[in-house]
């Protein structure tokens, strides 16, 4: 087995056992990201040689995670190197500081392999709408890695690199690691600090791991989890080693699955699959009860109007004056901000915002955007409900398998469809992972989410912990690349 | 409810960006789809509910309101499409 295949525990253990060394693990993915890359296309920027040089100098373990490797989505600034959201934007934006998480990993002396691709400012579902280009699923290049973390999934995949971040906002995170089979975590919302992380809508938006298996989601949770005073909503919790949460045992464990995320909407081999899942935790002893979540269609409603208020504003600073893509075209100071941001946007971007700008303007507010905020608190009742009755939600991750490139990304509200399974845990702030579990007839992944309580990571990383133990995926299944 | 012309160039203008004419119709076209789609909140009943603006039960977290100087100004200016003498430079306004 070449090294790149390990999970991040395994490379430590193998270290752990002087059977390899940090070198070998770094240019185990380098060659692989050279061997890859090509068919994939999952970075937006590949930093192999400064990952090589900066190995060399780690000379001794002093941390747990020192010169291990990751990739990280290309909204996350990291100091003196390029973030560009995957837009013609901040094509050339070099940011001036860390994000808090790149500071958590940087104390670690971990290793950056590059920064990955993703739709434009994280609005996508397929990474179809990346400015620069489209990376391709490693089980079928034909089809697309999801999104928005699109990059992020399909370079963990494809092995290129061994785990990575990814930002969620309505389902960034779990929807594309469903169509590429490997594991995201999307934590409670202020788990994590948003600082450094280029805002999207910011009362939705948490950083989260990307992994090959559930022990590795649960150390990299462990090293990006925690209050940071810089991020007002990040919450002043007890630290957690979530890895003490990983333990095979699902007995009387009280599992609700809605009933509304088994409709027509929803594929029917990825029904039957995520079906399978449930008699599985069933067999192991877990308590199953089909049970109801009213606001089903609602969500995906009152999602797209809370999103694209918050990016319509969040985006506003983006005028061509501090830093950012400028217009050569202008002559007045409104001319550089209308120019530069019609040059600078991409498409979808541009309809997020009117979209946006539309519920938020005199006269629609109250229709639009404050219904959504109120029917946002009925939202969350309905899962303090369910909550009282259950310990964990299951439900399919995405309503299909992966795609086809190009099928889709004509049709807006068709593309927001993905989303339909996800967003509802972005709108309550809630944790929830999304896992493998089986593939269609085509030996596409396919995914099943399962969402916790506020600040319960552990409940759905155990959960998901015994089922990943006892199908294990991940040894049967492999991605293929097929052209 | 149909979303006119002359709306969809009032909000570009909110939003600061152009549209061209020929891309009118397809703006209003996409902001209409949506806006029907969400039709779907009316028939929810939110009589007497409060908004939820953020998720987690609003304690806010506070800090001290201190400055701190960030420093390297440099880096920062970097940045900056033009800049003159450490400050972005825009067009003449008055």
């Amino acid at each position: 087995m070449e090294l790149y295949e390990l999970t991040v525990h395994e490379l430590l253990e193998k270290l752990d056992n002087n059977e390899i060394c940090l070198e070998d693990i770094t240019k185990s993915y380098v060659d692989r990201i050279n061997d890859k890359e090509k068919d994939v296309q999952a970075f937006v920027s590949i930093s192999d040689k400064e990952a090589l040089e900066k190995v060399k100098t780690i000379k001794e373990r002093k941390t747990k995670f020192a010169g291990i490797p990751i990739g990280i989505k290309d909204n996350m600034c990291i100091k003196g190197t390029k973030t560009t959201c995957s837009s013609k934007m901040l094509e050339n934006f070099v940011a001036p500081y860390n994000a808090t998480v790149i500071d958590k990993l940087d104390k670690e002396n971990m290793i950056y392999l590059g920064k990955l691709n993703m739709d434009e400012f994280a609005m996508g579902a397929s990474t179809e709408y990346s400015a620069f280009k489209k990376t391709k699923n490693p089980w079928n290049l034909n089809t697309v890695p999801g999104g928005s973390s699109g990059g992020s999934a399909a370079a963990v995949a494809a092995s290129m690199v061994p785990w990575a971040l990814g930002s969620d906002t309505g389902g960034s995170i779990r929807q594309p690691s469903s169509l590429c089979g490997v594991v995201g975590l999307k934590p409670t919302y202020g788990l994590v600090s948003r600082y450094g992380l280029v805002a999207f809508a910011s009362s939705l938006d948490q950083i989260g791991p990307i992994t090959k298996d559930v022990t590795d989601s649960a150390m990299l949770l462990n090293l990006i989890a925690g209050h940071d005073e810089k991020d007002s909503t990040s919450v002043d919790n007890q630290i957690k080693d979530y890895t003490k949460a990983l333990k095979e045992d699902v007995k009387g464990l009280r599992i609700g699955v809605p009933k509304e995320y088994f409709g027509d909407g929803i594929n029917e081999e990825v029904k039957t699959t995520v079906k399978e899942a449930i008699k599985k935790y069933e067999e192991m002893g877990a308590i199953i009860e089909e049970c109801s979540l009213d606001i089903a269609d609602e969500s995906l409603a009152v999602y797209y109007i809370i999103a694209c208020a918050e990016a319509s504003s969040n985006l506003g600073r983006f005028d061509g004056i501090r830093y950012g893509y400028r217009t050569k075209n202008f002559t007045s100071l409104k001319d550089i901000y209308r120019n530069s941001r019609s040059e600078g946007f991409g498409a979808e971007v541009k309809r997020r915002i009117i979209l946006g700008t539309y519920v938020l303007s005199s006269g629609y507010y109250d229709a639009y955007y404050k219904k959504a905020l109120k029917v946002r608190t009925i939202i969350r009742q309905e899962f303090e409900k369910l909550f009282k009755k259950y310990d964990v939600l299951l439900t399919p991750t995405s309503p299909t398998v992966a795609y086809e490139i190009g099928s889709k990304s004509n049709n807006p509200l068709e593309m927001y469809l993905a989303d339909l399974c996800t967003v509802t845990v972005n709108i309550a702030g809630l944790p929830g992972i999304s896992i493998p579990c089986g593939v269609d007839k085509a030996g596409m992944p396919i995914g099943m989410q399962l969402i916790g309580k506020h600040f319960d990571e552990e409940t759905i990383l155990r959960a998901a912990f015994t089922y990943e133990q006892a199908i294990k995926f991940r040894e049967n299944q492999k991605p293929e690349f097929k052209m | 409810m149909v979303v006119s012309k002359e709306e969809i160039l009032h909000i570009a203008k909110l939003a600061d960006l152009n549209i061209k004419d020929d891309e009118i119709d397809e703006y209003a076209k996409n902001l209409q789809d949506i806006l029907n789609f969400v039709d779907v909140l009316n028939s929810v009943d939110t009589q007497n509910i409060k908004e939820s603006i953020g998720t987690v039960n609003n304690s806010n977290v506070f800090r001290k309101d201190e400055i701190k100087e960030f420093g390297d100004r440099d880096i920062l200016l970097q940045n900056a499409p033009e800049q003159e003498d450490n400050m972005f430079k825009i067009p003449k306004v008055i």
